[in-house]
């Protein structure tokens, strides 16, 4: 009955084009630990897909990547994220920096309640930039694939926008900074199938340019779109650890672990 | 359509100016001046409760309790003053309680969502915030001249307790709302009407909260001062009111008569009344405590 | 999110009271074992507590209005005696002396410089208290604080009144020699005072009703705190900080004894605060000190002036409970 689990959590990235090196990565809230020693390596302008059942750690993984837990009190991470040679996680590190250079999209669309243009100008703001803000906006929102949508309401209220609206400008706010990586916790999951249709091939079309971080605990949508998947657990004492590391082709049609087949074909999560 | 114009910066910045250690030590100094803000309220109750002890401690005896005021600072004390707060604070505990508990459960058990409804839930919140002095002239208009009842204890009484009326209903709405719908659910599968389930069910565990409430509105009635003054309470007397028609003077009235008068001598008595006046309050809010945890935990075994 | 894994919220566990649940259950059932011939009886009950408990409601329509109706009718035979003009236009209020003058203004003005000065005191550090509270210090200690600081909002009014008068006032007269015993700035600070507790209670209420996710969402923009805070959790929670300031407003308004003892009983119209001043509230006290008798113009010149000061702190309350509820409506 008990299978053999071949280790497999390595893929192979040549040394060039790592986005982000996760190197013994734990996190605590509070006495309790939430993710276990995930060491991890995350190539450069492709998408990572983060799968597994709730509970077991992936939007908690994902908030450690831009030291968002730094917010959270009571959460403690430890450990190492390592970007072109810089600790993200070293004490001379900013985490202001680290997360204006790591943007990240949420579960659900959370626009400020501010005007469209507004919303994708705080970040520009905020960081100083020199160019023109009004510009910058508009090239955002094209990225974002909104501009056409609501360049004749820039100053509408933000939370006047449809769901899925909302999240491509939380999308187009992002990218306004100018990120390298941007890290999604479950994008869509608040939003219609069409709405999601749109954002996915949003996300296919911005992986040319960036690297992707996504967490989705729907496994169509992470064999649709992302090019490598890494599958997580929690165990009985609900620790999330790192079972599986792939080429999101190989994890669904070849699954090592025992584990991620049940979790693929249906039996468990 | 596409990402193409957008390319995400690789190196160093050149387009953004972060000044990321500037924007580090501005927040820090704002994170100061909160605590600066929070200390400057903290320090002014130290400040104050030591400089009251300080002035009033030499005062404080048993005479100081016992003795009725006097023009000679020496031989003054509170007696009136502290029999006539009890005296109007047993009235205003006995009248408001029923009332702003019946109130309430009205408002969040019974009341019907329509426009009388939140038409009286607009009228309490306003009421709440309505002057203290405001309640005197009410007092001074209905229950003084009107009905006819004079300065008198009762006359006070309704008038404080008019005026903390809004104050346990709201106390105790929210007590009632704490309460889980499963508590109620209990109840009505039984076939319990709805006041046998509120009775039953509802008020026993909304109760610590209630009486909580309704504690702290009584020590906001302790401290008033101004409607009974406008009521025409009195702030001299040497003899304690036999019935509910006598006249009377209460803690905060005699403290103000001291404040008042030009000699230190009768300053100190005041310190000395506020001592007992705040002793007082404490006490009360040590008891909302006390009260709090026991019957938390009554309903807990 | 914020308070993940940090589980110090007190909570009464379900199961817990169910052993007095049943307790009950079995009495209420005894109870209604009567069967259907007491079940008119029951209603009949059940509408006749139903009324009471609605006549219990009905008392707080009833005081607004009795105080309407106070209020109301002396005023009426005030403005019978004095045109209303005068009232308004007047610039001296002298209804003791033998040459009479009913202009509200002395008394508006002090009650609004000894308000303002509260309020440069009550709001910003209200307002610092309730962000610090709300954002910066950690849940367990800004529990410790914030009932500390509200206990400065149950401290009885007579009890600043002798602060201001004996201990700011003297401290202040080391630095400004020329203020006056009585005076309006020591008033006005002592007041603020009083009211940063409900500055900084319901602003921090309006800040934490801002959803966490705004916060991380400007966060994860490479905003700092005070950023955070200053830029989306402030704007966001704007209404509900405004309503707060509107009812700090009001208190100060109405609040008496501290302006009686500390700030004077002189009304006279002046806009220096180091002068002594008589508020609207203290004009009413000190002519209920006296024996005025009832249906005298001095007895009338109380109402119309509670008028004014119920008119007034009846529109700050009502725009403030709009904004509220206009700052609810968006959160929940």
């Amino acid at each position: 009955m008990t299978a053999p689990t071949t280790e497999r959590r390595h893929i192979v990235v040549p040394p060039g084009s790592v986005a982000l090196r996760l190197e013994n990565l734990s996190v605590w809230y509070g006495a309790h630990q939430a993710v276990r020693d995930i060491s991890m390596v995350i190539p450069e302008r492709s998408i990572t897909a983060i799968i597994g059942p709730s509970g077991c750690g992936k939007s908690t993984l994902l908030r450690a990547l831009n030291r968002l837990h730094d917010t959270t009190p009571g959460a403690r991470v430890a450990g190492h994220v390592w970007r072109n040679g810089i600790d993200l996680y070293a004490p001379t590190t900013d985490p202001v920096w680290v997360r204006r250079h790591i943007g990240m999209i949420f579960q659900r669309p959370n626009p400020f309640p501010k005007s469209i243009f507004d919303n994708v100008a705080f970040g520009l703001r905020v960081n100083g930039y020199r160019g023109n803000v009004a510009e910058q906006v508009e090239q955002a929102l094209r990225a974002a694939a909104l501009w056409d949508e609501v360049k004749d309401k820039l100053h509408a209220n933000a939370l006047a926008l449809s769901g899925g609206q909302q999240q491509r400008l939380c999308i187009a706010r992002a990218l306004a900074v100018k990120p390298e990586i941007l890290l999604m916790d479950e994008p869509c999951s608040a939003l219609d199938p069409v709405a999601t249709m749109r954002i996915e091939d949003l996300m296919r079309e911005l992986a040319k340019s960036y690297t992707i971080v996504i967490v989705t605990h729907n496994m169509q949508q992470a064999s649709r779109v992302s090019d490598y998947t890494a599958f997580m657990l929690a165990g009985e004492d609900r620790i999330g650890e790192l079972i599986e590391y792939a080429p999101t082709r190989e994890i669904f049609i070849r699954p090592r672990d025992r584990r991620t087949e049940d979790y693929i074909t249906g039996r468990i999560g | 359509m596409t990402g193409t114009q957008l390319r995400p910066t690789v190196g160093t910045d050149t387009e953004f100016q972060p000044r990321l250690s500037l924007r580090r030590k501005v927040g820090a100094v704002f994170g100061v001046l909160t605590v600066v803000a929070m200390a400057i309220g903290l320090l002014t109750l130290g400040t104050l409760i030591v400089d009251v002890v300080r002035d009033g401690w030499s005062v404080l005896s048993w005479d100081f309790i016992r003795n009725f005021p006097s023009r000679r600072p020496s031989e003054a004390g509170i007696r009136s003053a502290l029999i006539g707060t009890v005296y109007v604070m047993v009235l205003v505990a006995v009248i408001a309680f029923p009332l702003g508990v019946s109130a309430a459960v009205y408002l969040e058990e019974f009341a019907p969502k329509n426009r009388l409804t939140s038409f009286i839930e607009l009228n309490i919140s306003n009421l709440a915030a309505v002057p203290s002095i405001v309640y005197g002239l009410l007092g001074l208009g209905i229950f003084v001249r009107a009905l006819t009842l004079g300065p008198s204890v009762i006359a006070g009484a309704l008038t404080l307790s008019l005026l903390i009326l809004p104050i346990i209903i709201i106390a105790s709405r929210e007590a009632l709302r704490a309460v889980p719908p499963s508590i109620r659910e209990a109840g009505y599968a039984l076939g319990a009407s709805r006041w046998q389930t509120v009775r039953m069910f509802v008020l026993p565990v909304a109760m610590p909260g209630i009486l909580t409430g309704t504690i702290l509105a009584l020590s906001r009635a302790i401290g008033e001062t101004a409607p009974l003054i406008t009521i025409g309470a009195l702030t001299y007397i040497a003899f304690t009111p036999k019935s509910l028609l006598d006249p009377f003077t209460v803690l905060p009235i005699q403290i103000y008569n001291w404040v008042s008068r030009p000699q230190p001598a009768f300053h100190q008595l005041a310190a000395g009344g506020i001592i007992i006046l705040l002793a007082v309050l404490l006490s009360f809010n040590a008891l909302a405590i006390v009260l709090r945890a026991r019957l938390q935990r009554q309903i807990r075994d | 999110m914020a308070m993940d894994g940090v589980p110090d919220v007190a909570y009464t566990p379900e199961a817990a009271r169910l052993a007095v649940v049943a307790e009950r259950q079995e009495r209420i059932r005894r109870t209604l074992q009567g069967g259907l011939a007491q079940d008119r009886r029951r209603r009949i009950r059940e509408s006749v507590i139903t009324g009471g408990l609605f006549l219990a409601a009905a008392i707080s329509v009833l005081t607004t209005a009795g105080i309407i109706y106070t209020l109301g009718i002396e005023t009426f035979h005030f403005f019978q005696r004095v045109s209303i003009v005068d009232f308004l236009t007047d610039t001296q209020w002298t209804p003791l002396f033998t040459e009479k003058h009913f202009g509200i203004a002395p008394l508006a003005v002090a009650t609004l410089l000894v308000s303002s000065i509260a309020m440069l005191v009550s709001l910003p550090l209200g307002l610092l208290a309730a962000i610090g509270l709300a954002e910066y210090l950690p849940l367990r200690l800004a529990r410790v604080i914030k009932p500390i600081l509200e206990i400065l909002a149950g401290v009885p009014t007579v009890v600043y009144g002798y602060f201001a008068l004996l201990f700011v006032t003297p401290l202040l007269q080391r630095f400004i020699p020329n203020l006056q015993v009585f005076n309006v700035l020591s008033a006005g600070l002592v007041m603020g005072i009083m009211i940063l507790p409900l500055v900084a209670s319901l602003s921090q209420d309006a800040m934490l009703a801002v959803p966490q996710s705004l916060r991380e969402a400007a966060y994860a923009l490479g905003a700092t705190k005070l950023e955070v805070v200053w830029r989306v959790v402030v704007p966001a929670s704007l209404s509900g900080i405004v309503a707060s300031f509107i009812l700090a407003v009001s208190r100060a308004v109405g609040e008496t004894m501290i302006v009686v003892i500390a700030m004077g009983n002189t009304p006279r119209l002046s806009f220096n605060p180091l002068e002594q001043m008589q508020a609207m509230t203290a004009y009413i006290v000190q002519i209920s000190l006296g024996d005025t008798p009832h249906g005298t113009l001095e007895y009338q010149t109380i109402f119309a002036v509670g008028t004014t000061l119920f008119l007034i702190t009846m529109v700050l309350n009502l725009l403030s409970f709009r904004l509220l509820r206009r700052f609810r409506e968006i959160y929940q």
